[in-house]
């Protein structure tokens, strides 16, 4: 393993990401903050919704934050570079084995969705105040969950940007993410689906889902939420699941 | 220490669409009776033995297709050989990629510059990829782009270069580590004949750096000007191999000329093989006549006189000096430009 190389390549996505930090910004968190600046202020200020919505509210904007910026970060820079500028090529012959570059990539995916979790809190606290109440009464957990749900999201990222062609970013958007959003208890907890048995199993295979209850159970353990126990796991097993073919995926790629 | 490369039968066919520039000879498809899916093979390389001595100038040269992309691909750590082995130095491509990759710089058929950096970055960045310490990089960078004549431009993205500009920034960055084998898949296509000097010159230069150098071109004449030995290579084969001088001293004559009648008889053909200096007469599909013979010019009153009496109407002459291009001919009964 050569630890200079993959500082290097560390280095230069930190680089790249403090370049285009503005757009970044905006594309990470203009969507959540506006949902949450609706359904908080909006919705509750109104009356429409009750005032402990906010609280509820809040862990799955931050888990959706930390996801899609995961993925975000991660898949589409490997679609363009693998697929559009190759650029992806020069990091290839770097003097490092190919699945390291990889995991480089997944890094940069982690620290870049721990950073949009860590952000996401203040700001939607700013917004929602007063009357949010968070409390973290085990914060090793939270460490754990957050840097589990980094960790699936960056895997998923170079999963999908390994396995999916440029003319089909839209249909990926589509037919993935939204999907996922909504079935994945980001603006409800998983307990609200009692009503659709069914539907309450079958979403448990979108590992949004661990990541919301993780969140509630992490910042607001007074709403109903799964055990932490299961989120812990069910995330672990995504992570592992993931990384695994998306290290296969990029092999597949890289090398023809 | 210069370190050499060695390819031992190498072999590649594409199960799925190949890489831009390392596309094979042609395209097959399975068909059989009771084969559940229809897979592409598309045969790239067919037993690839080549041995590129330390610090010599190599070119393969050959038509679009012939497989040189894929060798070099392959060179390169970045295509996968069905079988076969190659070496770089005493390393093992396929089994230890972190070392080679050490040892090699590699300018690309397409630029596949890092749109997201400036030039300086491109090379500062590709520095650090290789261990080299902020200072001498950021030394050796400067250098570089002067050298390339990029240094107006080192602080642009590099996303708004001209083609010629990327290209030249792509051999700097190859350059950038000092590989001791650098590696060029067709350098000069898209240049202009000002920058393709430039470049030859700097091929040269690095070359005599005790540096070996693997080009691959389907320009003949960048393969005679720039290579101490060259490999023909045709349908993944090489067909060839030797210095300039003594590739085209192999060809029967040296001189090829290329005749066209109005009306062809084998009676002719036969004719045409027994005029002084001929060597070989070929009418591979019968529309015209390949004369390869020992002098040019002087042969085609001869051959005009033949014609008359053998009322076979001469309709077009083309002579071509001994060249590459008559050598590729002769293996192949095709043009390089073909």
């Amino acid at each position: 393993m050569n630890w200079k190389t993959f500082g290097a390549l560390l280095a230069r996505d930190a680089h790249v990401a403090r370049r285009n930090a503005v757009q970044l910004f905006l594309q990470t968190f203009l969507q959540p903050l506006l949902f949450v600046f609706i359904f908080g202020r909006v919705m509750v200020g109104s009356g429409y919704m009750p005032p402990q919505y906010k609280s509820l509210l809040v862990p799955g904007i931050i888990a959706i934050s930390m996801v899609f910026t995961g993925i975000w970060a991660v898949t589409m820079p490997l679609i363009a570079e693998f697929q559009w500028t190759r650029e992806i090529e020069d990091r290839l012959l770097a003097p490092i084995s190919v699945p390291w570059i990889a995991i480089e990539k997944v890094i940069a995916g982690v620290l870049q969705a721990i950073v949009a979790g860590l952000v996401v809190i203040p700001l939607a606290w700013l917004i929602l105040r007063p009357g949010v109440d968070f409390s973290m009464g085990t914060p090793l957990t939270f460490i754990a969950v957050i840097v589990l749900i980094a960790t699936f999201s960056a895997c998923g990222g170079l999963v999908l940007g390994c396995s999916i062609n440029q003319q089909h970013v839209g249909l990926m958007f589509g037919m993935v993410i939204t999907p996922m959003i909504f079935f994945g208890c980001t603006y409800y907890p998983w307990s609200a689906l009692k009503n659709f048995p069914f539907l309450q199993k079958a979403v448990l295979i979108n590992p949004l889902v661990y990541a919301s209850e993780g969140m509630r159970a992490t910042l607001v353990p007074q709403f109903p939420h799964l055990s932490i126990m299961a989120v812990l796991i069910a995330l672990l097993f995504f992570d592992c699941l993931l990384l695994v073919l998306g290290l296969r995926q990029f092999e597949k790629k890289a090398v023809t | 220490m210069a370190v050499g490369i060695r390819t031992q039968d190498l072999r590649k066919v594409f199960t799925s669409a190949p890489p831009l520039g390392a596309a094979g000879g042609f395209v097959a498809r399975g068909d059989a009776k009771g084969q559940k899916q229809q897979r592409t093979q598309i045969p790239a390389l067919d037993g690839i033995t080549l041995e590129i001595q330390p610090g010599e100038i190599f070119g393969l040269l050959g038509p679009n297709g012939a497989g040189k992309s894929t060798t070099v691909g392959i060179l390169t750590t970045r295509v996968r050989p069905t079988s076969g082995q190659a070496w770089i130095g005493d390393y093992d491509v396929w089994r230890e990629q972190a070392r080679v990759k050490h040892l090699i710089g590699v300018v690309p058929q397409r630029p596949n510059l890092d749109f997201s950096l400036t030039a300086r970055e491109i090379l500062t960045f590709h520095g650090a990829y290789f261990g080299i310490g902020a200072k001498p990089r950021n030394q050796r960078a400067d250098e570089l782009l002067e050298k390339f004549k990029l240094g107006e431009r080192a602080n642009q993205m590099v996303r708004n270069f001209s083609g010629g500009m990327m290209q030249r920034l792509s051999i700097a960055r190859a350059m950038m580590h000092d590989p001791q084998v650098l590696f060029l898949d067709e350098p000069s296509v898209g240049l202009d004949p000002q920058t393709r000097i430039l470049l030859w010159e700097i091929i040269r230069e690095y070359h005599q750096l005790g540096r070996s150098i693997l080009l691959t071109t389907h320009n003949m004449e960048e393969a005679d000007a720039l290579c101490e030995r060259i490999a023909i290579i045709d349908h993944g084969r090489v067909i060839a191999i030797g210095t300039p001088k003594e590739l085209k001293a192999s060809i029967p004559g040296g001189y090829l000329l290329r005749l066209r009648f109005g009306n062809q008889t084998s009676d002719l053909l036969q004719r045409l093989q027994s005029l002084a200096g001929v060597r070989e007469v070929r009418s591979p599909d019968h529309s015209g006549v390949d004369v390869y013979a020992d002098r040019g010019g002087s042969l085609i009153s001869e051959i005009a006189g033949l014609a008359v009496t053998s009322s076979a109407e001469l309709l077009d002459v083309h002579i071509s000096e001994p060249s590459l291009e008559n050598l590729f001919l002769h293996h192949t009964g095709r043009s390089l430009r073909d």
